[in-house]
Formats: C-alpha cells, structure tokens, sequence
C-alpha cells in the first residue's frame, strides 16, 4: 500500500511540475490542396471595425451573397489582432487551419517562410483576375521579393496626421504641421491644462515598430541589411528610436500615462478633445464610435523634415494594410480562389473599404468617387507616392516584438523620468537585436 | 449494485471458498493486488500523453534549431546539439543575462506571493473557525477570487491599475493624496508589486480552503484541554493548530509555489505579451522567447532548464520534509 501510495504522490508531482514544459509539436501532411470538400470553406477575418460583431454584421450578408452565387457555404471567424499570429502559428503546427485567411501584410513575408500559405504564382493569380489588378505598392507587402507572393491585398491603410479641429482653434494655430518642427511647435502650444499635443500607443508594440520604421526612413536606417540581417543599432536606427520617444522625454507634448496605452486609448483621447494630434492608419470609424463627428477633425499627410512627402528621407508612412491567404492545405482549394477572387472583386472591394474607411488595393475599385473624399485621397496618394513596405524578410514579425518592446521600454523611462539617451537607445536596441533568430 | 446482490455473491464466494477448496482466496488475493493499478491505468495513460509525451517533445526540440522555417516538421529542423543551452545560460550575453534576470524576478515574486498567500489563507481560517455570526457569508466572499474565472478577474484588476483612470490611483493619489502624481503601475519598477497584489489576491483563497479542510481533523477537546489548562489563543495556535497542520502545509506549500513559479496567464493578461522588465516572470519570458520571437528550440531549452530546476527544488522539498516527518514519527 506504501508502494502504490508512493507512485500516486510521485505522479501527481510530476505532473504539476512537467506543467511547465506544455511545448508541443505537430507534423504536416505535406499536401498542396485539394478539392474534397467542394462545398465549404472556414475563413478567419481580421477584426476592422470598432469590435468582432461588427465585423461579423458587415461580412455575413457578404459571405451568404458568395454562397447564393457558388452554392459554397462560408464559416466565418473574426479573430482579434491579439490572438492572430499565435492562431496562425498553431494552424500552421497542426496543419489545422482555415482554408482562407486575413493577415496583416506585415507579416506577409514572415509567414510566408513557414511554408503554410499558397504560393500565388501566375496560374492562382490568373484564377483571381491577374496580378495586374493591383496596386504596385500594395503588393510590395505580400512576400519576400523574388519569391510568389505569399497572400493577396485586401485592403490598403496609411499613416496620416489627424489634428482636433476645437483643439487647434483655442491654441490659435492657424494651419496643421507638415514638418516634425511643426509638430513639436503646435504640440508645445497645445499641451498645457492636462491637455496634449500628440498622442502615442507606448504599449503596442506594432505601432511602435510602425512609427520607428518610417523615422528610420528618414533618417536613412532599414533596421535590416540588404541581405536581411537584422541592423537595429545604426545611427539612423537609434536617431529615429530616439526621436520617437522624445516626443514625450524631451519634447514633453505627449502625455506620460501614453506610455502604457496598447488598446487605442489615444484616439479615444483625441476625440475627447484631451489630445490635439494621432499619426493613425483610418481611425474615422473609431472617432465615430467615441461621438466625434467627420468635420471635428481633420487630416494631411504625416510629417517628414522637408514638409513635402515623397520618397527616401520623405518617406511618411509604412504600406499598411490586410492580404488575404490561402492555407496550403485547404481541402478546398478551388473554393477558396473563388473567395479570394469574390473578395478582392471590385463590387467588393468597393463595398467592403468604403465600410471599413480603407483604400481599395485594385486599381478599377480605387478609382470609385467613394475613395476621392478629402481624407481618403491622403490615404491614396500616400500610399502612391510616398509609403515604403516594412522590410519583406522572414524575421519582420520577431522585430515587431523585439524592437516594438524596446520602444515600450524607452517609453516607460521616460514616462517614468529617466533620462532617454543615445546611449540607452542603442543599449534597448542592441539587446533586441541579440534575441533576434540566428541564421 | 444494491445491497442484497453484493451480499448474495460474498455467500457464494464463502461458499465456493469451503475447506478443502484452496484457490479461490488466492484468485480473490490476485484481484485485490490488480485492483489499484487497473484504476490507476486511465490516469497513467492521460498523464502520458498530456505531460510525458510533449515533454518529451520539447525535450527533443531543445536540441533542434527550430525556428519558422521548420515550424511544420519540427523533426526535419538542423541539429544543434547543446548550442540552444549555451545561449540560455550565456550570462554575458543578452539572452541569458534576461533569463538569469527573469528567473530571478520570478524566485522573488513566488517567494512573496506563497509567503502571504499561506499567512493570509491560515489566518482567516483560524479566524473562522470560531463559530459567530455571518461566518457563512465571510467563507463565501474570501472564496470569490477562487470561484472567478481567471481572465476575467486579471483584466478587472488591469483596469484597475491604469495609471489616469484607473481605480487604484484615484483612491491612493486622488483621495488619499500619496505621491507627488499617480503612480505607473503596469509599466515601470511598480509593476512587480501590481502583479503580486493580483497574485496574492487570485491565490490565498486556496490556502485558505486548504488550511480550512485541515482545521477540521484537529479534536476540538484539544484546544478546550489547552484551554483549560491557561493556553492562550497565540500558544493554541503556535503548540495545537500549526504541529497538526504539518502535513496539510507541506503539500499545500508544494503546491503554492508550481503554480506561482509556473503562473503564465497573471502576467500575460495583466501586462499583455511584453511584461515591464520588473514583472518579467519566467513563464512569460520562455513563451515570448518561443512564440514571439519564434525561437522555438531556445525557448524548449529554457524550459526544460525550468524542469529541471523545479524538479530539484521539488525533490529536495520532498525529501527534506518526508525525513522531518519520518523522525518526528519515531
């Protein structure tokens, strides 16, 4: 009886402490499509709107035209940002995933190195209505360069400055920035009774990389090197790290408590009139859902040091913006090029942006007089004239962490009012840089 | 089975059993003996392909450099034999200079948080053991936090601690006036003290379910001779409740510090995937090693290194207490 007792003890304690070791591991069935299951398709949606029911609410009557049309029966899944990459991640493990599938083309090239998602060679894309369809730099975010892409534009975003329109008024600035001098001068004339100049998202480590990347434009720094290593700690890379965050530890015009802002509080800030300036991608909708009607607010393109937006160190914004997949080993693979080619359709594609307050990546779709309003036409020509695609290397989503927590951690210090300096910037960077894959 | 049948078939087993008629105890004996291990079987099998066999696995990925490239045939990823260690326990190194910080930030807080989760947990129930009124309803509340699904109540408390609006600043700086402005407490150095509240708070409950259930073997005329012989509350306490305990507190703490020590899910909803520097606990530290930054077969490493150092801590827990008890029963 000492015997048996002693295995249960022994069991039960080892369970609890092998706890710690839940790695697991999957394999693959290698497959390449098929079409067994001709008559559905699970298709995971990124969350656009202002909550996944809303989402649903736009997509669903979407979702039971295609069926009406093709007799293919969708199931949908609105997946919020914070759990995609791990979802993803998972599928692509098991081998379980959906057929089709929203990302952020960011990670476009990084996911496309784990060898889940259909290449779109010249046959898929001729089942979609070609490659020609879309906008150049919305497929410059779909795969790393040389390779078939890895996913398909969907919807096409960019960073642009919003200014309070009350806010700007009482300050007695007449016109919005167009340079960072600009914005530090209106920003130290906003901040003043528990009101700021601009707000930030300290916590979210893709905002952060977002921003750091386009200030590394301008400062001439890639973060990666031609040949895709990683390079965080170049003088460009740490001048834009460091000018980021100096908008809050030298230049005091965003408020201490953005530092642990990672749910859009800032935008919430602003339509409150407590923030005077976002540098957001279509936050229209998000201003709607906290009261703030379209004339309270108005939009230019994000600042860079000339004042005139182009190309290099007048690069303004990342392309930003969701593809839509095909999971290699989609039971159904002829279905789901017809989804992908339903959703990227013009009639779509103008329904589904004009909701979502993005720019369509067709060209026909684009040229809809819905997408000339004044906000939407900075979108469009910055996305034409003056956004750079994050670096297209497999490692892009692991610099989204390791760089976006560094910032994170800049911000807390100054936030906190230490002292942010080259030096520490470079420090932040470089042991992000250490945690980085080795090749 | 009712009672007349299983009576019924010991008649016929005493019957089959007359004298003359041997084997019969002994295929009885037989059972007896099998019994426990078939019942134990069902659990043996779940509890290897729950735990062993992904341990398992994770072990062999530690010695793989797995990255994304491999990530849908892990087996097919290059060898890379101790190399995964190395950088793990590299301690000039950035990786493992985060590790060692981490492991340590970790031993600190389960040092803590087990500290006041048994001291908080022991002293309410012996608080409520005494019979008064609205003992009910104080069992009830103190089991609340216990009762309420963990991530509901983390991201309550993570709204709490939102330095402009949170709860916590307005009572602490707006009402009672302490510090010069509100405190950061999900960011920053405060944030190890944030995460011990909500630990502390998620994991005393248990001590005191634990330590109540074990209050109840204790014979009250034990406390009532004690009483009569002039023992104070205090020395009923230090000389009846705590020595009678013994076991219930060697197991209870056992337990208190693998969940603490492994917690994943306070931090990572508290703090979201990147924890402030402070409040980096271990487990938080090898996912964000594993499944942020894709390093899978380093992040395999480091758990297994956290195996192995929870496996020794146990061990040794084990033994030091087994040999306590053995010679306090001698």
């Amino acid at each position: 009886m000492r015997t048996i007792r002693a295995a249960v003890t022994g069991a039960v304690t080892l369970s609890l402490a092998f706890a710690a070791t839940a790695c697991g591991g999957g394999t693959t069935d290698g497959s390449g499509g098929s079409d067994s299951q001709p008559k559905t398709l699970t298709y995971w949606a990124t969350n656009q709107g202002p909550s996944l029911e809303a989402d649903k609410k736009v997509l669903l009557p979407e979702l039971a035209k295609f069926e009406k049309r093709t007799g293919i029966k969708v199931k949908l899944e609105v997946i919020p940002w914070s759990d995609l990459l791990n979802r993803i991640l998972t599928a692509t493990t098991s081998g379980q995933g959906p057929d089709v599938l929203n990302i952020g083309n960011t990670w476009s090239a990084s996911l496309q190195s784990t060898g889940a998602l259909l290449p779109w060679d010249a046959k898929n894309f001729g089942a979609i209505g070609g490659k020609d369809r879309f906008v150049d730099s919305a497929l410059g975010s779909t795969g790393a360069p040389g390779k078939d892409p890895a996913a398909v534009p969907l919807y096409s975003m960019a960073y642009a400055l919003y200014y309070n329109k009350k806010m700007f008024a009482d300050a007695g600035i007449a016109k919005p920035p167009t340079t960072w001098a600009e914005v530090d001068a209106a920003g130290r004339r906003l901040s003043k009774d528990g009101k700021w100049g601009i707000g930030v998202e300290g916590s979210n480590l893709s905002n952060n990389i977002h921003q750091v990347f386009v200030l590394g434009k301008q400062h001439g720094a890639d973060f990666f090197t031609p040949d895709g290593k990683p390079d965080f700690t170049s003088d460009g890379a740490v001048a834009a790290v460091k000018q980021y965050v100096d908008l809050m530890a030298a230049s005091k015009i965003v408020a201490p408590g953005n530092a642990e802002y990672a749910q859009n509080q800032s935008l919430a800030d602003f339509a409150k009139n407590r923030t005077g300036m976002v540098l957001w991608q279509t936050p229209s909708q998000t201003f709607a859902a906290q009261g703030m009607k379209p004339e309270e607010w108005g939009v230019v393109p994000a600042p860079v040091p000339s004042g005139a937006p182009g190309q290099g160190a007048q690069t303004n914004s990342m392309v930003a913006g969701i593809n839509i997949s095909v999971f290699k080993n989609t039971r159904n693979l002829d279905g789901a090029l017809r989804f992908v080619k339903f959703m990227t359709g013009d009639e779509e594609q103008i329904l589904l942006n004009k909701t979502y307050g993005s720019v369509p990546p067709v060209k026909t779709a684009q040229a809809d007089a819905a997408f000339g309003t004044a906000s939407l036409a900075v979108i469009r020509d910055t996305l034409a004239q003056s956004a750079s695609a994050l670096p297209q290397v497999p490692e892009e989503s692991q610099f989204e962490t390791v760089v976006g927590t560094a910032v994170k951690e800049l911000f807390a210090d100054a936030a906190a009012g230490r002292p942010v300096t080259a030096e520490s910037v470079r420090a932040k960077l470089d042991k992000a840089q250490q945690q980085m894959p080795k090749k | 089975m009712t009672q007349t049948a299983v009576t019924q078939r010991s008649e016929r087993a005493v019957r089959k059993a007359a004298p003359g008629e041997a084997p019969a105890p002994h295929r009885s004996g037989r059972r007896r003996i099998a019994l426990p291990y078939l019942l134990l079987f069902p659990a043996l099998v779940l509890e290897l392909l729950v735990h062993l066999l992904p341990m398992l696995m994770g072990i062999g990925m530690s010695f793989k450099e797995l990255t994304q490239f491999f990530i849908r045939d892990w087996s097919a990823a290059p060898w890379a034999g101790l190399d995964n260690y190395g950088v793990s326990i590299d301690f000039d190194a950035p990786v493992g200079q985060a590790l060692l910080k981490s492991f340590l930030t970790t031993c600190l807080f389960t040092l803590a948080s087990v500290a006041l989760c048994w001291l908080l947990g022991t002293a309410a129930a012996v608080f409520l053991q005494e019979n008064f009124r609205g003992r009910g309803i104080l069992r009830t509340l103190f089991l609340v936090p216990y009762a309420l699904p963990v991530y509901a109540a983390v991201i309550t408390w993570s709204f709490m601690f939102q330095r402009d609006n949170g709860l916590i600043n307005h009572v602490l700086h707006d009402q009672l006036g302490i510090g010069d402005s509100p405190l950061f407490w999900l960011i920053g150095d405060n944030s190890f003290w944030a995460l011990l509240v909500v630990s502390v708070w998620k994991g005393w409950p248990f001590a005191f379910l634990t330590v109540m259930a074990g209050l109840q073997n204790i014979p009250r005329d034990m406390y009532e001779a004690a009483a009569l012989d002039g023992a104070g509350v205090w020395k009923q306490v230090r000389h009846i409740t705590l020595p009678s305990l013994r076991q219930v507190n060697q197991v209870l703490v056992l337990v208190l510090f693998l969940w603490t020590f492994n917690d994943f899910n306070t931090p990572f909803v508290l703090f979201g995937k990147a924890a402030p520097e402070a409040a980096d606990l271990i487990s938080l530290h090898i996912y964000q090693s594993s499944f942020q930054t894709w390093n899978f077969g380093t992040g395999s490493a480091m758990s297994v290194l956290l195996l192995l150092f929870l496996l020794l801590v146990t061990g040794v827990y084990l033994l030091l207490t087994t040999r306590g008890r053995k010679s306090s029963d001698a």
